[in-house]
């Protein structure tokens, strides 16, 4: 892509609806406020870093987003519409992807198998979705182009990713997401526990997808990582957004006191 | 050519493949392996073992296991276990004696058996997920319990004798020298084949044993998968009481008593993992026929009864020993994977 298409298609997302809007969003666990109030706003072509220290509320908010938990109150807005993300498989249908921490991924199964898992392409309609017959072929045929797309290489297709290492199995969670998320992907701490060169390879590829136009919501303690690849970093403490600043080298250290929070 | 020799050698590799994927290759093949061992040895100790009577006889004496290690392997990939089949098996056959002292007719006697496997299974299934209990080995052997006696006091103790001529065809009825119920098992053998392997339930079978929350994040219907798997588990359980009751002609309360613990050895001797997602329909096919095997031809050899449980109990050792070593040879594959890429 040209520099001068890739200004154009900035400046068309910039105009356009964000991919997501999260508004005034809480949530409780009991007696623990886990979120009390936050807004967030996303928008394609953009990678939006969520930082804060454990427990800030940042994992409660994408469980949220992705459908795995709900929110007690507050509006979500996808591309300007108002959305309900009642379910893990709303969450899918309106376009949001995640990749979770614990890695949701399948180490019984192939790449294949983990990329189409709860969305399988199979037939005949007229059968209830269970009893449909695997269409294997084009699950593979197209998991093998997004895999070629995005520059993961796998050396055999049919190795279960059990069997691969933590930096692939990353790349092909991320790689999942990117092949069916229309709209959001959230990834939650994507470089965690993965090597330097194995890291270098995901941050590459979430940057690819941001090219690709994807909003991007990353969770991240590594501040190096966040200072490359976020255009925007958010700070999140007990539950609340704290802040909101542009990453760049010489506020680097702003950010870290709006997370560990040392002006309280 | 020679480059790439040379370039295998260097990173330890055996005519181009990883010594931890050979090793993993023959794991995978390791039941039917020791299979073919065991066979051997026992065809070269007796004689009389490979007569077509004598497999027939192992065969027909091994069905019924066979069909609960069917079952049991669903059970298992979705990190599960079955205690009750041996008393669901016990409770289908002594209602289906019963019904037939009523009701002259063999298809209604098959449909109340599979029914009240079915029953039995369902319950199972049901209170697992709906009563959040903790593990299913607590309901099932709850229902083992359970099952056994209400075997025992419909049928007031005592075996019921007589059931219909095509149940006892099924159980001991003979094709030439083969068995009916081995067809019966070879049919059984080829759904589940397909279930677990073509089809998106089977898919989703492998999935939850694989990483239940992942699946239920990917909107996999997780309880449903989980009921449904002891459902047929208990459906099995019906078909095994079918193969019993034919094969003696009565259907008894003692029916059954430790099948569940062949079933699940056949299904760890086929390398089902018991952490879930792994095993095959083949495999625990294979495991069943190593049961009979091993109990027939040390029969054969009259070998003494007591020692039979303490070879099956060393095979099932090996089994979960090489389960042992495949994960360390996956490890260093893993590691190899790492460097290299």
């Amino acid at each position: 892509m040209t520099a001068a298409a890739d200004v154009r298609m900035t400046q068309a997302h910039m105009n356009a609806p964000p991919a997501l809007t999260v508004r005034g969003a809480t949530k409780r666990f009991g007696a623990v406020v886990a979120l009390d109030g936050v807004d967030l706003t996303v928008r394609r072509g953009e990678v939006l870093a969520l930082l804060g220290d454990n427990g800030a509320g940042k994992s409660t908010l994408i469980k949220c987003v992705s459908g795995v938990h709900r929110f007690d109150s507050g509006s979500v807005e996808m591309n300007g519409v108002p959305v309900e993300v009642t379910s893990p498989a709303v969450a899918r249908t309106l376009g949001i992807e995640t990749v979770y921490q614990d890695l949701a991924l399948f180490d019984n199964l192939d790449p294949a198998a983990n990329f189409y898992a709860g969305r399988e392409t199979a037939g005949p309609r007229w059968l209830p979705r269970g009893l449909r017959v695997l269409r294997r072929g084009p699950m593979v045929e197209t998991t093998a182009d997004v895999l070629k797309r995005l520059q993961v290489g796998v050396a055999d297709a049919r190795t279960t990713v059990g069997l691969m290492s933590g930096g692939q199995r990353q790349a092909i969670a991320v790689a999942r997401a990117a092949a069916f998320a229309t709209n959001v992907v959230i990834l939650d701490e994507p470089t965690a526990a993965l090597g330097v060169r194995e890291s270098r390879r995901v941050l590459d590829l979430i940057l690819r997808l941001r090219d690709e136009g994807h909003a991007i919501v990353v969770i991240s303690h590594a501040m190096d990582h966040v200072m490359e690849i976020a255009d925007k970093a958010v700070v999140m403490r007990r539950g609340r957004m704290v802040g909101e600043e542009i990453p760049r080298p010489e506020n680097r250290q702003k950010i870290v006191s709006l997370i560990v929070g040392g002006d309280d | 050519m020679v480059r790439a020799t040379a370039d295998n050698a260097a990173r330890g590799r055996i005519g181009g493949y990883d010594p931890p994927s050979v090793g993993l290759a023959v794991i995978r093949i390791g039941p039917v392996l020791m299979l073919v061992v065991v066979v051997t040895v026992i065809s070269f100790l007796s004689p009389v073992f490979l007569t077509t009577r004598n497999v027939g006889n192992v065969l027909g004496q091994t069905a019924a296991i066979a069909v609960l290690a069917l079952a049991q392997l669903m059970v298992i990939l979705t990190r599960g276990i079955d205690l009750s089949v041996g008393s669901t098996l016990a409770l289908s056959a002594v209602v289906g004696a019963m019904v037939f002292e009523s009701v002259q007719s063999g298809p209604i006697v098959i449909l109340a058996m599979l029914a009240t496997g079915t029953a039995v299974g369902a319950v199972n299934g049901a209170l697992y997920v709906y009563g959040r209990l903790p593990h299913p080995f607590i309901v099932t052997l709850a229902t083992l319990s359970a099952a056994r006696g209400l075997a025992l006091w419909l049928s007031g103790g005592q075996p019921h004798r007589g059931m219909p001529d095509i149940v006892q065809a099924l159980g001991g009825g003979l094709l030439g020298w083969l068995p009916y119920s081995t067809f019966l098992v070879a049919g059984l053998a080829l759904l589940t084949l397909l279930l677990t392997t073509r089809l998106v339930w089977g898919r989703w079978i492998y999935a939850v044993g694989g990483n239940p929350e992942g699946a239920r994040r990917a909107a996999i219907p997780v309880k449903g998968v989980l009921i449904s798997v002891y459902v047929l588990s208990g459906l099995a359980a019906g078909v095994a009481g079918v193969i019993t009751a034919g094969r003696l002609n009565a259907g008894s309360p003692t029916f059954g008593e430790l099948a569940e613990l062949d079933a699940i050895a056949a299904v760890v001797i086929g390398g089902a993992s018991f952490l879930g997602g792994r095993g095959n329909v083949a495999n625990a096919l294979v495991g069943a026929l190593m049961i009979g095997v091993i109990r027939n031809g040390m029969n054969l050899l009259n070998v003494d009864a007591f020692l039979q449980p303490i070879v099956i109990g060393v095979v099932i050792l090996i089994a979960v020993e090489l389960d042992v070593i495949r994960g360390r040879l996956e490890e260093r594959f893993r590691v190899i994977q790492a460097v290299r890429s």
